[in-house]
């Protein structure tokens, strides 16, 4: 069958739908926007601010935003700019880490759960009700209390507090799919388990999985910045967004502009991912569904 | 936490028991005593996790659980004591569980002081916090759901203003409150929890996200509700649109919405923790705060311990009442267990 060609002419039907519907909705474009300049910041803060996040300046301590320093200084005289621009790094890459994590143990889980049944199923379901009953920050505090405060300590904790969500999912989903009409067909052609799980049940059993992981590194972040506000995270002076905020609070009687710009960009970040999350979960929902 | 999503939220732990034992079938009391088991077992569960987190942690358990204070000799010989530890494993974990069941929870060897002690005496503080964060969230959900329900621009004002407070961080939202109320315009004290004032924008910080949240369900069920045939009933005989969604649309719009409970009393709790500490506000979380900062695990375990109870006792409550409520939820689990 010529199924190559088909996909292939569907696939540019698809680009371009998608790129018609990108410039019918501009939120969605500011939002892509506002995600490439946080990528670049992330991977090359350089490139948006020459300015040195951690040279204190005592002469130049809480100046005003200007031409010079675009949001300002802090209290040390640092270049606020520049340490929201290198804060990406850190609130970018603790939220991907602990999702990547959340994710990838999450999934293991719960193919494991849902393809064996029976006990093994009942044990892991079991526990993942266990360590939801705990809110998932507090799950993050009581992992921190055992090993201390610190990034990868932080990445950790959040990682695992992401474990349930995921595996819950890619459970329900390798149920419904390792029961469905062409596995059973597909096992009648006499496939080994191995070629009929890699082939036919994990790729629709995990398809939802990066949408999922979109959508929960809104989630990540808040909660990243949230627990590094309480100090439990990457320390000072790291310009950490949440860390950065910690220390505004005590200084916004002098000087707002510390306590407002780490708070845009996480709010601008998570919006921005939002936005595209759900956008990506609607198409896939719609194309199910037709 | 994961207020982008609320496919996410997990379903409740009660549930469970009830299919496993087969009971779909059952009596309406059976039911329920099967869920009330089954929330008993997930924290009987929850306790043992605990105790088996403390032994398989790396390091020995006495300088787990002293944390930064000085060990000496006597100061280990108590905690021996106090805990068991020369007994044999399962002993230990019996009188654990015995000792947790009535209610004590140990010794905090940073602070000097009994756990359930040191946490009664900090519970007031929170339990006023998170009432009054559930007061605005709630306020904040009905207004925003009826008010723009099946209305084109005021729905998409709303959600967008909702997506935009999911998306900021509470201690965020907090801050910029405490800069333009407390400090510009000076109408609120900046921190502490001596009057009714300084409760406001603490609430507020922690509320109106979890708010929004609800909103979006809320609004969800009330848009369904206005297409029931019912609406249309209602609306013939002339009652006025904003009677049909209080009175006859929003208790249905609200069922659903009365699930998330448990997840929202969850978020409460643990959102209390970051809200207190950027309001320097007295409670459970800055409790919890610091022992987690200064390793005092007999605290951070009885925090955790106590908020898991809240959450099985609400997500159990919330089944229950729904199988008291709503008579087609036990028709349906009659059908679909057969």
């Amino acid at each position: 069958m010529s199924a190559v060609p088909t996909t292939l002419a569907r696939r540019g039907v698809r680009f371009r739908r998608a790129l018609h519907g990108l410039l019918a909705r501009p939120g969605l474009w500011l939002a892509s926007l506002f995600l490439l300049f946080v990528a670049v910041a992330t991977l090359w803060p350089g490139l948006l601010s020459s300015a040195d996040p951690l040279a204190a300046d005592p002469l130049q301590a809480q100046l005003p935003p200007s031409a010079e320093h675009w949001f300002g200084t802090d209290h040390l005289g640092r270049d606020v700019f520049s340490r929201v621009a290198h804060g990406a790094r850190y609130s970018i890459l603790i939220g991907v880490s602990a999702v990547a994590i959340g994710s990838i143990v999450g999934s293991a889980l719960g193919l494991l759960a849902g393809l064996s049944r029976g006990l093994v199923d009942e044990a892991i379901s079991r526990f993942l009700d266990v360590v939801s009953s705990f809110p998932d920050l507090l799950l993050a505090l009581v992992l921190i209390s055992f090993t201390g405060p610190g990034t990868l300590n932080l990445i950790f904790a959040l990682g695992v507090a992401f474990v349930p969500r995921f595996a819950r999912v890619v459970r329900a989903q390798t149920f419904v799919i390792a029961r469905s009409g062409y596995v059973e067909q597909a096992r009648t052609f006499g496939l080994t388990p191995t070629v009929l799980v890699l082939r036919h049940i994990l790729p629709h059993a995990l398809a939802q999985v990066p949408i999922l992981a979109t959508i929960g590194l809104g989630s990540a972040i808040i909660s990243a910045a949230g627990l590094s506000f309480l100090g439990m995270g990457p320390q000072p002076p790291a310009p950490e967004w949440g860390a950065m905020l910690a220390e505004a609070r005590n200084y916004l009687r002098v000087a707002w502009w510390i306590g407002v710009w780490p708070g845009v960009a996480i709010t601008l970040t998570v919006i921005s991912i939002s936005i595209l999350g759900r956008r990506w979960q609607a198409s896939f929902e719609g194309r199910r569904a037709r | 936490m994961d207020p982008q999503n609320t496919t996410a939220i997990r379903r409740s732990p009660a549930a469970w028991l009830p299919e496993r034992l087969g009971l779909k079938r059952g009596g309406l009391a059976l039911q329920i005593a099967a869920r009330i088991g089954s929330g008993l077992l997930v924290l009987w569960a929850a306790v043992t996790l605990s105790f088996v987190s403390l032994q398989l942690a790396p390091g020995d358990i006495v300088s787990l659980l002293i944390g930064e204070q000085l060990r000496t000799p006597e100061v280990e010989a108590t905690i021996r004591a106090e805990w068991g530890l020369d007994a044999p494993l399962p002993l230990q974990y019996l009188s654990y569980l015995s000792r947790i069941l009535h209610g004590d929870f140990g010794r905090s060897y940073i602070l000097q002081t009994d756990v359930t002690g040191l946490v009664l005496s900090q519970m007031l503080p929170t339990l006023k916090l998170t009432a009054a964060a559930l007061v605005v969230a709630l306020v904040f959900a009905v207004a925003s759901a009826v008010s723009t329900a099946g209305r084109r621009v005021p729905r998409a004002i709303a959600g967008a203003l909702e997506l935009t407070l999911v998306s900021t961080p509470s201690f965020w939202l907090g801050i910029l409150l405490l800069f333009v109320f407390s400090f510009t315009l000076k109408l609120f004290p900046v921190s502490g929890d001596r009057s009714f004032s300084a409760l406001v924008l603490p609430a507020l910080a922690l509320g109106l996200s979890l708010g929004a949240v609800v909103g979006q369900v809320l609004r969800e069920g009330l848009e369904r509700a206005l297409e029931e045939p019912f609406a249309l009933t209602v609306r013939s005989w002339g009652t006025s649109d904003l009677v049909l969604r209080l009175r006859h649309c929003l208790r249905h719009a609200a069922l659903p919405a009365v699930t998330l409970t448990g997840w929202l009393v969850g978020n409460l709790l643990s959102g209390a923790v970051i809200t207190e500490s950027v309001f320097g506000r007295p409670g459970l979380g800055r409790v919890t705060v610091e022992a987690v900062l200064g390793h005092d695990l007999p605290v951070v375990l009885a925090v955790a311990i106590l908020s898991a109870f809240v959450y099985v006792a609400l997500s159990t409550l919330v089944d229950v009442l729904y199988l008291l409520l709503d008579p087609r939820l036990r028709d349906e689990s009659r059908e679909t267990g057969r």
